[in-house]
C-alpha cells in the first residue's frame, strides 16, 4: 500500500513538472511579457525594453521558468499589472466563492445521482428509468450556458421567484445565506453534474446487480431492501470515486461558464475578465493551479479507491 | 471467435485464411445490422443528416442577408420576411443558423479528425514500442489530460483570434489523449496475435505494421471515439463562441449567436436564443446517440471517455 502511494506520488510529481513546463512555455510563447499591459499601449519600444530588463523578462526562457517556479513554490503566484494586485490576493478574494459554488453543486449532484442511478438500475426500463435516461441525455448534450439561460427564463423572468444574477456580496457567509440569488447557478451546475453521474451510477448498478453475490443474497432469503443496502450500494458506488476525481476539469470549465453567465465573482469569472485584458500572469497561474487540482483530484481518487475497495491489492 | 480461441495457440499448420476473413466481414455486417436496429441510432443519423443538409445545402435555396446591417429589420419577430426573426443587426436568424451550423460541423469533424490522427499515431507507437517510449508517451498523455483544455483554447483564441482552421487545430490538438489511450490498449492486445507475428516474419517494418495491421484492427474503437469527439468539439466551439472569443464577422458560430441574444432576454426576444440552443442540443445529442450505438455494436468493452 505505502509503496503504491509512493509510486503514485512519484508519477504525480513528474506529471506536475511536465504540466508546469508545457503551460509556462505555451503562455510564454503567447504572451512573452506583460510590459504592454503594465506600461500602457502607448509605451515606446525603448520603455518596454527597459521594463523587460528591469523585471527580468529579457532573461532566457529557462531561467524565467525556474524563477517562476521558485516563486510559485514559495506561494508567490506573480503580479497582475492589469489589476495592480498580486495574483495570490486576487485568487484569495475569490477562492472561497468558487469552492462554495462547485462544492455544493458537486455534493448535491452526488446526493441526487447516487439514489437516482440505483433507482433506475433497479427499475430498469420502467417509465421512471426511461424519463431519467432521456433527461440525462438531453442535459448531457446541452451547453451549460443554455441550461442556465432556460432556468433564468423560467425561474427569474417568466416566474420571477429567483434572481438572475448571483450574489454580489464579498462576504462568503452572505453569499451562502443568499438562496434567492444563488439557487439558479447552483441548480444549473448540479443538474449538469447529475446528468453525468447518474448515467455512470445506473450502469455500474446494473453491472453489480448481475453479480453472483447478489443472487446468493437473494437466494438466502434476504429482503430486497437489505440486498440493495448491504450488497449493492457500496459496490456500485466505487466507480463514482474515480469519476469524481476525473470530473474536476469539467467542474473548472463549468465554473468558468456559469460564473460568467451569472456574473458571480469567482475564479472562473476572474479568468474570463483576465482573458479580455490579456492579463497573462493571472491566466498562467490559473491554468497551472487548475492543472494541479486535476492531478490532485485523480491522486486522491486513486488512493480513496484503494481504501474503499479492499479487493484492490497493491504491491 | 469462440471456436478460434479453443484451438491450440500456435497451430501454424492450418493457415488462418478464407474462413477467418469471412468471420471478420460478417462481424462488420453484424455490427451494421445491430446499429440499424437501434432506434436511437437511426434517429441520431437522421438528425445529423438533416443538419448537414440544412446547413450546407440550405443556403443554396434560402438566401438571407447576413452581411448588410439593416436596423429597420432589427429584432423583428418571426414573421413573413424572417421565418425565425431577425437579430440585433437585422440579420436573418434562419440564415445565421445555417451559417453557424456550417462552422460547428466543420470544426467538429475537422477537430475530431486531428484528434484521432494524433491519438492513433501516439497510441500505436506507444503500444507497439513498449518500454521507455511507451512510458514517456503515456506520461505526456497524462500531462495533456491534466491541463484544463478549455482554458488553453480560450487563451489561444483570445490572443490570436479564432477561425475554423485555428479552432479545429487547437481543439483537436488538445483532445487526442483519450484516443491515444484507447488505441494503445487495443494495440497491446493485437500485437500479441499470430497475424502480427506472421507479418513480422514476412518482413513488415514497424511503420507498415502500424498502418496495415494495427490501426485497421483498432478501427472500431477509433470510429466510436471520433463520434464523441465531434460532439465534444461542437460543444467546445459553442463555449468559446458564447464567451465572445469565437468566429468574427462575417463568419459566426452558434455560441456567439446565443451570447448576442442574452442581453435581450428581458425584452422577450426568444428567437435569438432558443432556435440556436435547440440546434446545438440536437446536433450534439444526435452524435451521442450514434456514438453510443456504435459502441454497443462495435465494442462492448469500451467505456465512454
Amino acid at each position: 500500500m505505502s509503496a503504491y502511494v509512493l509510486r503514485r506520488i512519484g508519477t504525480s510529481i513528474i506529471v506536475l513538472i511536465g504540466i508546469s513546463i508545457f503551460t509556462y512555455l505555451l503562455l510564454h510563447a503567447v504572451f512573452p511579457s506583460p510590459a504592454r499591459v503594465a506600461l500602457g499601449l502607448r509605451a515606446t519600444d525603448a520603455a518596454v525594453a527597459a521594463w523587460n530588463k528591469q523585471n527580468g523578462y529579457d532573461r532566457p526562457v529557462l531561467v524565467q521558468y525556474l524563477s517562476y517556479m521558485n516563486n510559485l513554490l514559495h506561494g508567490n503566484l506573480g503580479y497582475s499589472y492589469a489589476e495592480n494586485q498580486t495574483v495570490a490576493a486576487l485568487f484569495q478574494e475569490r477562492l472561497a466563492r468558487s469552492i462554495y459554488l462547485s462544492g455544493i453543486s458537486l455534493l448535491l449532484a452526488i446526493l441526487i445521482a447516487l439514489p437516482l442511478g440505483i433507482f433506475q438500475a433497479v427499475r430498469r426500463n420502467s417509465l421512471g428509468d426511461n424519463i431519467g435516461t432521456s433527461l440525462a441525455f438531453i442535459l448531457y448534450s446541452m451547453p451549460s450556458f443554455f441550461l442556465g439561460l432556460i432556468l433564468i427564463q423560467v425561474f427569474a423572468l417568466s416566474f420571477p421567484i429567483l434572481g438572475f444574477e448571483a450574489s454580489q456580496s464579498t462576504n462568503i457567509w452572505v453569499v451562502i445565506g443568499d438562496w434567492h440569488d444563488m439557487l439558479l447557478p447552483i441548480l444549473t451546475l448540479t443538474l449538469l453534474t447529475v446528468a453525468n453521474f447518474s448515467r455512470y451510477m445506473r450502469s455500474s448498478s446494473i453491472d453489480v446487480l448481475a453479480q453472483d453475490y447478489i443472487k446468493v443474497a437473494r437466494a438466502k432469503g434476504l429482503p430486497e431492501r437489505l440486498v440493495l443496502a448491504r450488497h449493492m450500494v457500496r459496490n456500485a458506488s466505487l466507480p463514482m470515486i474515480t469519476l469524481i476525481g476525473l470530473f474536476i476539469p469539467a467542474l473548472l470549465a463549468g465554473n468558468l461558464i456559469i460564473e460568467t453567465l451569472f456574473n458571480y465573482q469567482g475564479l472562473g469569472l476572474l479568468f474570463f475578465t483576465s482573458l479580455g485584458k490579456e492579463d497573462y500572469p493571472v491566466l498562467l497561474a490559473y491554468t497551472l493551479v487548475g492543472a494541479v487540482f486535476v492531478v490532485l483530484g485523480n491522486f486522491v481518487a486513486d488512493i480513496a479507491l484503494t481504501v474503499a475497495d479492499p479487493r484492490i491489492r497493491l504491491a | 471467435m469462440a471456436a478460434g480461441t479453443s484451438l491450440p495457440p500456435l497451430d501454424t499448420s492450418r493457415a488462418p485464411e478464407g474462413g477467418e476473413v469471412g468471420a471478420i466481414q460478417s462481424g462488420w455486417r453484424l455490427a451494421v445490422r445491430e446499429f440499424a436496429s437501434n432506434r436511437l441510432a437511426v434517429i441520431g443519423v437522421g438528425i445529423l443528416l438533416f443538419f448537414v443538409v440544412f446547413c450546407f445545402l440550405g443556403p443554396l435555396f434560402y438566401h438571407a442577408n447576413l452581411l448588410q446591417v439593416n436596423l429597420i429589420d432589427a429584432h423583428d419577430p418571426p414573421g413573413a420576411g424572417h421565418p425565425l426573426g431577425a437579430d440585433t443587426q437585422g440579420f436573418d436568424v434562419l440564415g445565421e443558423l445555417m451559417k453557424g451550423g456550417q462552422a460547428a460541423l466543420e470544426i467538429g469533424f475537422f477537430a475530431a479528425f486531428v484528434a484521432i490522427t494524433i491519438g492513433a499515431l501516439v497510441g500505436a507507437v506507444a503500444g507497439l514500442a513498449g518500454g521507455a517510449i511507451d512510458t514517456v508517451l503515456m506520461r505526456v498523455v497524462d500531462i495533456f489530460l491534466s491541463i484544463p483544455f478549455l482554458f488553453v483554447v480560450l487563451i489561444l483564441a483570445a490572443r490570436y483570434g479564432a477561425s475554423v482552421l485555428s479552432l479545429s487545430l487547437v481543439i483537436g490538438g488538445f483532445s487526442w489523449q483519450v484516443p491515444a489511450r484507447l488505441v494503445r490498449g487495443e494495440v497491446l492486445t493485437i500485437r500479441e496475435r499470430d497475424f502480427v507475428a506472421a507479418a513480422r516474419t514476412a518482413g513488415s517494418g514497424n511503420w507498415r505494421l502500424i498502418r496495415r495491421h494495427l490501426l485497421p484492427n483498432a478501427l472500431g474503437v477509433m470510429i466510436v471515439n471520433v463520434t464523441f469527439q465531434v460532439a465534444d468539439a461542437i460543444l467546445a466551439v459553442a463555449y468559446v463562441g458564447f464567451l465572445g472569443f469565437g468566429l468574427h464577422y462575417p463568419n459566426l458560430d452558434w455560441g456567439d449567436m446565443i451570447s448576442d441574444g442574452v442581453g435581450y432576454m428581458q425584452d422577450g426576444y426568444w428567437w435569438l436564443i432558443y432556435p440556436v440552443g435547440v440546434c446545438i442540443v440536437l446536433t450534439v445529442m444526435a452524435l451521442n446517440f450514434i456514438g453510443d450505438a456504435l459502441r454497443d455494436s462495435l465494442d462492448v468493452r469500451l467505456r465512454r471517455r
